[in-house]
């Protein structure tokens, strides 16, 4: 299977909705500060994995060749990965086979995102995701294809918008504890439900904010990991899958991408009990609904079975299975690529026990990140441990 | 970790007290509707939803395609479906894609479309039906435009509404 990878260094920015620096700039901040994590120099990395989504958000075409002198990445062996929301985890995958072949002794994978130059609201250049000829003609709006999911998922479990609501409830209050997050705060569910209809079932506090940020990771071979750090935290498992773009023909109350891929990185991983062997997760919430979704498809629970382990109070930081002690997407921020890799920096930090306010109660040694995209078709899935 | 990072006030940016350069794309697309989609496009002007056909697996295809994704084989037919179905999931959309509101909603919906295998569907709009009464699982017809109207184009159906 390869030679052992393992994560040494992270760094991140604050995510903003607006941010004054470039994307060079955002890069820069969260590279620089992974290789001081580990207290390392760039003349000691050997490539560099860079990932964000549409180009078109910052109106740069090449987008991985534009940041790869704040990432680090020129002169080097350098790849730009994009599978849209699904990067910021895809890149930790990329940044393992390059490890894990044994062609590359360590690799900084940075990925970023600056989607307020897109105006006047990024979602312009998202309704490209929706076919030119059939679809885009209705005149779409992204929330469609989120809206059309959640009531699919609702509607097919038999699942109360109260129950959904206190996802968002959990992730904007674990975020409170997360430094660099956008949208910290305490509501109620009964402000889910009295926030303004987007598009019913999806209401405002229901969605994640549009962010600018960045983050950045070193991974090493195992012996390197020895030499850099007392507390290696190794990618245990990578998977990853993607589904047909015809969506009008799938089933979108569950996502099978999710766990075709989580089977691949649980199969790695050794891990055969889900349920029991992931201490800690951290799925993709761009929504809040997706939080639940995404649990099923890691297969965490049983097909519509998440909305209950919110109510019981399992997801909780104090919880038997955190999920998102970060805050999430709903809490710290989503600048898409980015967003995928702070959740995997939240594990990092948490099987180190360097989380801080966020950390969970329980012990942990196994935790699952996962990030998702395009038209709801991209699972990628990586568990770590230590 | 320091978080770094300088974010911006929206006055900030309006009042542009900060350095911002502007610039506009001016670029247009004249896409090619392909094989498959070109016809389902004409039978479209003709007021007929068409599909295709896999022998292998079975299925029968809405929007139609040249291959089968599943078997990865050329498909075998055409096939003309009928123009009802019903509604496999829907939303009540009250904002535009630049964030502005609207008083009435638009009402988009997945219609799995009657003559074609289970769960296949296409994305279109429902009509002439009071928001509160939209269900899951509703029976819908579509409503074309005027024949000399069509165009070949998905708007040559205007909407589906409730049988």
């Amino acid at each position: 299977m390869g030679r052992r990878v393992a994560i040494v260094g992270v760094g991140m920015t604050k995510f903003v909705r607006r941010a004054q620096e470039t994307g060079k700039e955002l890069a820069y901040y969260a590279a620089k500060e992974a290789l001081d994590y580990c207290g390392m120099k760039l003349s000691q990395i050997d490539a560099v994995v860079i990932g964000s989504a549409p180009d078109t958000f910052d109106g740069v075409h090449m987008k991985g060749e534009y940041l790869s002198d704040g990432a680090g990445g020129f002169n080097k062996p350098t790849l730009r990965c994009y599978v849209g929301g699904g990067t910021g985890v895809f890149a930790v995958i990329c940044g393992w086979y390059h490890v894990a072949s044994g062609l590359i002794d360590s690799c900084l994978v940075v990925c970023e995102e600056k989607m307020s130059s897109y105006q006047p609201h990024p979602q312009g250049a998202f309704l490209t995701i929706f076919d030119h000829t059939t679809e885009r003609p209705l005149k779409p709006n992204l929330l469609w294809i989120f809206a059309l999911e959640m009531n699919r998922y609702m509607t097919t479990y038999g699942i109360k918008k109260e129950e959904i609501a206190l996802v968002a409830v959990k992730n904007k209050k674990n975020a409170l504890d997360h430094p660099a997050a956008q949208l910290k705060e305490e509501i109620t569910v009964q402000d889910v439900l009295n926030s303004p209809v987007l598009a019913y079932p999806v209401q405002r506090l229901d969605v994640s904010p549009v962010s600018d940020g960045a983050c950045a990771i070193v991974m090493v071979n195992e012996y390197l990991a020895r030499r850099w750090t007392n507390k290696p935290v190794w990618v245990e498992g990578v998977g990853w899958s993607l589904d047909t773009a015809y969506w009008t023909n799938r089933d979108l109350c569950y996502p099978r991408y999710v766990e075709e891929a989580a089977r691949m990185a649980y199969k790695m991983a050794g891990v055969t009990n889900p349920r029991y062997d992931i201490h800690i997760a951290e799925p993709y919430d761009p929504f809040d609904y997706k939080e639940l979704h995404h649990l099923e498809g890691l297969m965490l629970c049983g097909k519509g079975e998440a909305p209950q382990l919110t109510v019981d109070g399992v997801t909780q930081r104090d919880g038997d299975l955190p999920v998102c002690p970060s805050g999430g997407l709903l809490g710290v921020g989503n600048p898409i690529a980015a967003a995928g890799l702070m959740k995997v920096i939240e594990l990092f930090l948490q099987l180190r026990g360097e989380a801080g306010k966020r950390q969970v109660a329980r012990k942990v040694r196994r935790g699952v990140a996962q990030a998702w995209g395009d038209l709801m078709q991209v699972g990628a899935v990586t568990v770590l441990g230590i | 970790m320091k978080f770094l990072g300088t974010g911006l006030k929206d006055e900030e940016i309006k009042e542009r007290k900060v350095c911002l350069a502007y610039w506009k794309a001016d670029a247009k697309y004249a896409w090619d509707c392909g094989i498959a989609i070109g016809k389902y496009l004409a039978g479209l002007k003709e007021g007929k939803i068409l599909g295709v056909k896999c022998e292998k697996c079975g299925r029968i295809m809405v929007p139609p395609r040249i291959f089968c994704e599943e078997c990865f084989r050329t498909i075998d037919s055409w096939v003309e479906l009928k123009d009802t179905g019903k509604v496999n999931t829907f939303s009540l959309c009250y904002i535009t894609w630049d964030m502005k509101f609207l008083k009435e909603p638009q009402i988009p919906a997945v219609i799995e479309i009657d003559g074609a295998s289970p769960g296949h569907g296409i994305m279109h709009l429902l009509g002439e039906v009071k928001p509160e009464e939209v269900k899951v699982g509703m029976k819908v017809k579509a409503v074309w435009k005027k024949k000399e109207e069509r165009e070949g184009a998905i708007t040559d159906i205007l909407y589906f509404k409730p049988i």
